[in-house]
């Protein structure tokens, strides 16, 4: 397998949270890759109207990227970046008419039929890496946390670009193998609100407030996420969502990347837990996970 | 035989093919089972639910539908989608009425009217997301 890494715009700019912590993982685990040379915004929303292909032009200009680079598979962190990449990729297979059309249009790019394979960093620490192997790479096992894990939407629907099975529990999967203990949440698999934050934050509020509503009874100590979307939702803008709500209470958020980042020992620095806001450093602070002195 | 008269106003026929050709997807084949609703996130801030805007465009009327702003409100997480018995794709279903505004060449949200604090904190992923869904 040849290995392409697809950053997309949010994890350059305001999440590098999510990123850098991301890609140390996988050099300490000792998987190959090479970062797009050249890349452009996905779209962020799959295109769901079936005359509307000018939005697929941008998915499919990356995989185009990635076949031009010799990866015959592309990893993307943000789940928003993977369902909007792999719904393209899927089209392109399936929809002879309309491969041609976008080839055609695309005239100056080389034919893409679909060639290049699209993983989430998840599935490829499960296919890849493998559980076991990844419990064994852990230094700092995360013992005593109890994590809820967030799926959102996109990472699990539709059914066609899923990760994971409704049992499989990829995330509960990963979050043992770093020695912290997977919360039973509720709205594990809920959407958090999504773009409805800033076209109608009223909405947007009352459904994150659902999802940390859930957090909060399910007695974890942190909530993960794998999208910055989600992040700004439910991190970011959570004092406001608990404010606004009674009986709520603050959980601090992680990137689930930032959690394997510590797990496997790496320079809490790289974690950039300073974009999380305090509470985040001062939980794992408190639970011995990380030293003061980086806070 | 005698032959049973459309229920369809002949006006709105245009209406139903063209949210079918949109969306890829037969409304009629909803039975107004309700489960949609019962699992959408959004359901409350819409005019009414996404099983009743479903009835509507069986009959071809969109105007209903755009005023309850269900297109506008739909998240697409897709949870209707895994769930209807029918197999409808609810989300295409709203992003077709969703698009029949935004061709007009009518925004959904006015972007000059976010809050200057939202614009500095919120990540691209929100403002690509919001843009792409919600003006024309
Ligand atoms: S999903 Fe978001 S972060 Fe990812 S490339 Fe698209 S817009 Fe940028
Ligand atoms: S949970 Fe919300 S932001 Fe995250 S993927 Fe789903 S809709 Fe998007
Ligand atoms: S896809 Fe839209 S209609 Fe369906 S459950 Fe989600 S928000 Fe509701
Ligand atoms: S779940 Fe499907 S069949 Fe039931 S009301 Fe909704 S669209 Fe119709």
């Amino acid at each position: 397998m040849k290995l392409g890494y697809y950053p997309g715009c949010t994890l350059k700019t305001k999440a590098a949270n999510l990123e850098k912590a991301a890609m140390a993982s996988l050099d300490h685990l000792g998987v190959e890759y090479k970062e797009l040379s050249r890349w452009n915004c996905c779209g962020a929303v799959f295109s769901l109207t079936d005359d509307d292909l000018i939005h697929q032009v941008a998915p499919v200009r990356n995989l185009i990227r990635a076949a031009q680079e010799d990866c015959d598979t592309i990893v993307t962190i943000c789940s928003q970046c993977y369902n909007t990449l792999a719904r393209a990729n899927k089209l392109v297979r399936d929809d002879e008419e309309k491969r041609d059309t976008l080839n055609r249009f695309m005239d100056e790019e080389p034919d893409y039929a679909g060639e290049v394979e699209v993983v989430h960093y998840l599935s490829l620490l499960r296919d890849q890496v493998g559980w076991e192997k990844l419990r064994e790479a852990v230094t700092n096992p995360l013992d005593g946390l109890k994590v809820a894990p967030f799926y959102g939407c996109t990472l699990v629907r539709p059914e066609e670009v899923a990760i994971d099975g409704v049992d499989q529990e990829i995330l509960e999967g990963f979050i043992a193998a770093l020695g912290a203990e997977p919360a039973t949440f509720s709205a594990a698999r809920e959407c958090c609100g999504s773009y409805q934050m800033i076209a109608h934050p009223e909405e947007g509020m009352n459904r994150a407030a659902k999802v940390i509503g859930a957090a909060n009874r399910s007695e974890a100590d942190a909530l993960i996420l794998s999208c910055p979307m989600c992040e700004y939702n439910l991190g970011t803008r959570q004092g406001d969502v608990v404010a606004a709500h009674d009986g709520l209470s603050r959980v601090p958020t992680y990137y689930f990347t930032q959690l394997l980042g510590v797990a496997l020992g790496l320079d809490s620095e790289l974690c950039r837990l300073d974009l999380n806001g305090p509470a985040a450093q001062e939980l794992l602070v408190d639970k011995k996970f990380i030293a003061a002195a980086t806070v | 035989m005698a032959s049973i008269p459309s229920p369809i106003h002949p006006e709105n026929l245009k209406a139903v093919n063209k949210i079918a050709e949109l969306s890829g997807q037969n409304v009629h084949e909803c039975m107004q089972c309700g489960t949609c609703s019962a699992v959408c996130p959004m359901v409350e801030s819409m005019g009414f639910t996404t099983r009743m805007g479903i009835h509507y465009l069986q009959f071809g009327e969109i105007e209903p539908v755009i005023k309850a702003q269900i297109g506008e409100y739909c998240a697409s997480c897709h949870t209707c989608v895994v769930r209807c018995p029918r197999g409808i794709d609810v989300p295409k279903v709203f992003e077709a009425v969703r698009q029949l505004v935004l061709r007009t060449n009518t925004d959904l949200i006015k972007p000059q009217e976010i809050p200057k604090d939202t614009m500095a904190e919120a990540p691209q992923i929100a403002f690509v997301s919001t843009f792409r869904k919600l003006t024309s």
